[in-house]
Formats: C-alpha cells, structure tokens, sequence
C-alpha cells in the first residue's frame, strides 16, 4: 500500500474518531444522568421501605394490590422495553420505516402502562386510600407516582422523536437521540423491576 | 499489511458506535420474562409458610433481571476499554446500597431504642395525671 493511500486512511480514521467521540461524550452525559436519577429512586425506596408497615390502621399493601393487575402492567413495560430495543436496532440498520413502527408500538405499550397505573391510583383514590391516609400510602404514591411521572416523560419524548424520525429520516442527529430514548426507556424498566418486587410480591408477603 | 494500516484499521473498529444485534435482546427479553413470571407465581401460589425463603428467593430473581437488563438492554460491561460506562454504574450501585441500607440500619435502630411498644404508651399516659 502506498503511503499517501496510508495518510489518507489515517485522516478519515481521525476524523471518525473525532466526531464518534464527540457523540459518544454526549451519550456517556446521558448515562451519568441516568446514574444520577437513580438517587433519588434510592432515596424514594428507602423511605417507602421504613414507612411500609405504617398503615395507621389504613390498608396494607396485602390488602389493597391486585397482584394479577400489576402483572399485566409489568409484562406491558417489559415487552415496551423489548420492542424498543428493537426499533434501536431498525434504526441502525438505517430503516426508518421499521424504526417508526417499532416506536409506535412501544409507545402504545408504554401508553397502556400508564393508563393502567392511572386508573389504579384512581380506584385507590375513590375507595378513600389516598397519600393522605397513611404513611405507607404516601410512601407508595411517591415512589410509583415518581416513576409514573418519568413513563410520562418518556412517552412525551418518543411521541416527539416518532415525528422527528419521520421528517428528517435517521441520520447522525436523530440516531444519537434515539439512542439517548432508548437508554432512558430501559432505565424505567430496570426501576420498574424494583418497584414489581419490592412494592408489590414483598407487600403480597406481609399478608 | 503495514503496522500503521493495522493499527488504524484497529483504532476504527474501537470508535464505531456499540453495535447492538437483534440476538442479545430477545436473549433479555426472553431471559426477562421467564423470571418475572416464575416470581410472579411463587408470590401468587406460595403457602403460608417459608416466607423468608419466599423472600430471598425473590430478591435473587430480581437482582438476576436487573443484572440481565443491564447487559442485554444497555449494553453495560459490552464496551471497549477504559469502561467509563461500567465504572460509573458499580460506583451508583455502591451508592444506592449506602443509601438504602444506610436509612434501613439507622431507622431500624431508632426504632428500637427510641420506639415505645404500645403497652410502654398505655403506662406512660396513666402516669401522668394532665394526660
């Protein structure tokens, strides 16, 4: 191989790097983000975790979860976290239709979380087992509601990254971003394990 | 092949962006919803006895998915050297446990010490007389 082919790979080589790198700083900042929310996951367990006998004569969690209910909701978020796995894996192999598809799917799964969780903190509401009846009560609206607030979040930014895909196909730009989403939305699945067993088998336990 | 081809040729391969194939997440997924569902039906079917085990049993099956995700879905401890990634993710599970654990040890012992039983509350309040 001659050496001005040589330089001419070396300078594509660095500027490849430059720019992955470049990218890759953002993605990392993204990922200490995430550590980072992970605190205050820690700090919301922690207190439910001291609070969680404090029923004050209120309803304990035995009592109140439906555990067939919370399994719908826990497999809804689970193949969510699949399916948009694979829309990470559409969108590198650079097909935009599969990529918007595959998010459109896990936004409905994500949806359907949600509406669940809702309409759950709904019945709760309406039977008089609101945050305010007991120090459990208020551990546990804390803690689910804050990762409720975050799968809310999350879908807001997908509904806004399904249009983006759409418009300006997937290019650097919008593969960084989807790939920033995808991080986030497995990131809730992941809490979401903590919160399936230690909210509610454990409080199934406590019967 | 010159040392130098070799070496970018290397340097490239290290700087593409983490390829993620189709095979590790349906390995996950699969993975996933095998033990979700086996805690789900331990839970649901257990009998009145053996909690503790009950409950080991469950915090194994989780820590297990936890650790399943994070390889398979956010690709923690797949990436080339140095493992930023990696490194700050043992660092946050250091820190959730000193949190966690740290709250649960100093609440359990006020608990104990400063806590009184309700029979302790009944005595208190008979003895004093403006109660």
């Amino acid at each position: 191989m001659s050496s001005i082919s040589q330089n001419a790979e070396v300078a594509r080589a660095d500027r490849l790097i430059e720019r992955h790198e470049k990218d890759n700083t953002t993605i990392f900042g993204f990922w200490v983000y995430l550590m980072t929310d992970c605190v205050l996951f820690a700090s919301l367990f922690a207190t439910f975790a001291v609070l969680r006998n404090n029923t004050f004569g209120g309803p304990s969690g035995a009592t109140l979860f439906s555990l067939p209910y919370v399994l719908v909701e826990t497999l809804s978020l689970l193949t969510s976290s699949f399916t948009c796995g694979l829309a990470l894996v559409s969108a590198q192999a650079r097909r935009k239709t599969q990529t918007i598809i595959w998010f459109i799917i896990t936004f409905a799964l994500g949806l359907t979380f949600l509406s669940l969780e809702l309409s759950e903190f709904h019945k709760f509401v309406v039977m008089g087992d609101s945050w305010r009846r007991s120090g459990f009560l208020s551990a546990y609206f804390t803690l689910v509601g804050t990762h409720g607030l975050h799968i809310s979040i999350g879908l807001l930014w997908m509904a806004v990254m399904i249009v983006f895909i759409y418009k300006r196909g997937i290019n650097k730009l919008t593969m960084k971003r989807i790939r920033m989403l995808s991080m986030f939305w497995h990131f809730l699945d992941v809490v979401w394990i903590f919160i399936f067993t230690i909210v509610y088998l454990f409080g199934a336990l406590h019967a | 092949m010159s040392e130098q081809t070799k070496s970018v040729k290397v340097l490239v391969s290290l700087h593409q962006p983490e390829q993620t194939n189709l095979k590790n997440y349906i390995i996950g997924f699969i993975a996933s919803l095998a033990l979700t569902l086996i805690a789900y039906f331990i839970t649901q079917y257990h009998t009145s006895g053996g909690r503790t085990l009950l409950f080991w049993a469950l915090s194994v099956l989780a820590l297990s998915q936890f650790l399943i995700q994070l390889f398979f879905f956010l690709h923690v401890g797949r990436e080339f050297p140095p493992r930023y990634k990696l490194m700050i993710t043992s660092f946050m599970i250091l820190v959730v446990l000193i949190l966690v654990g740290g709250s649960l040890w100093i609440m359990h012992s006020l608990d104990g010490r400063v806590m009184p039983t309700t029979q302790q509350m009944i005595k208190y309040m008979n003895s004093q007389d403006n109660l």
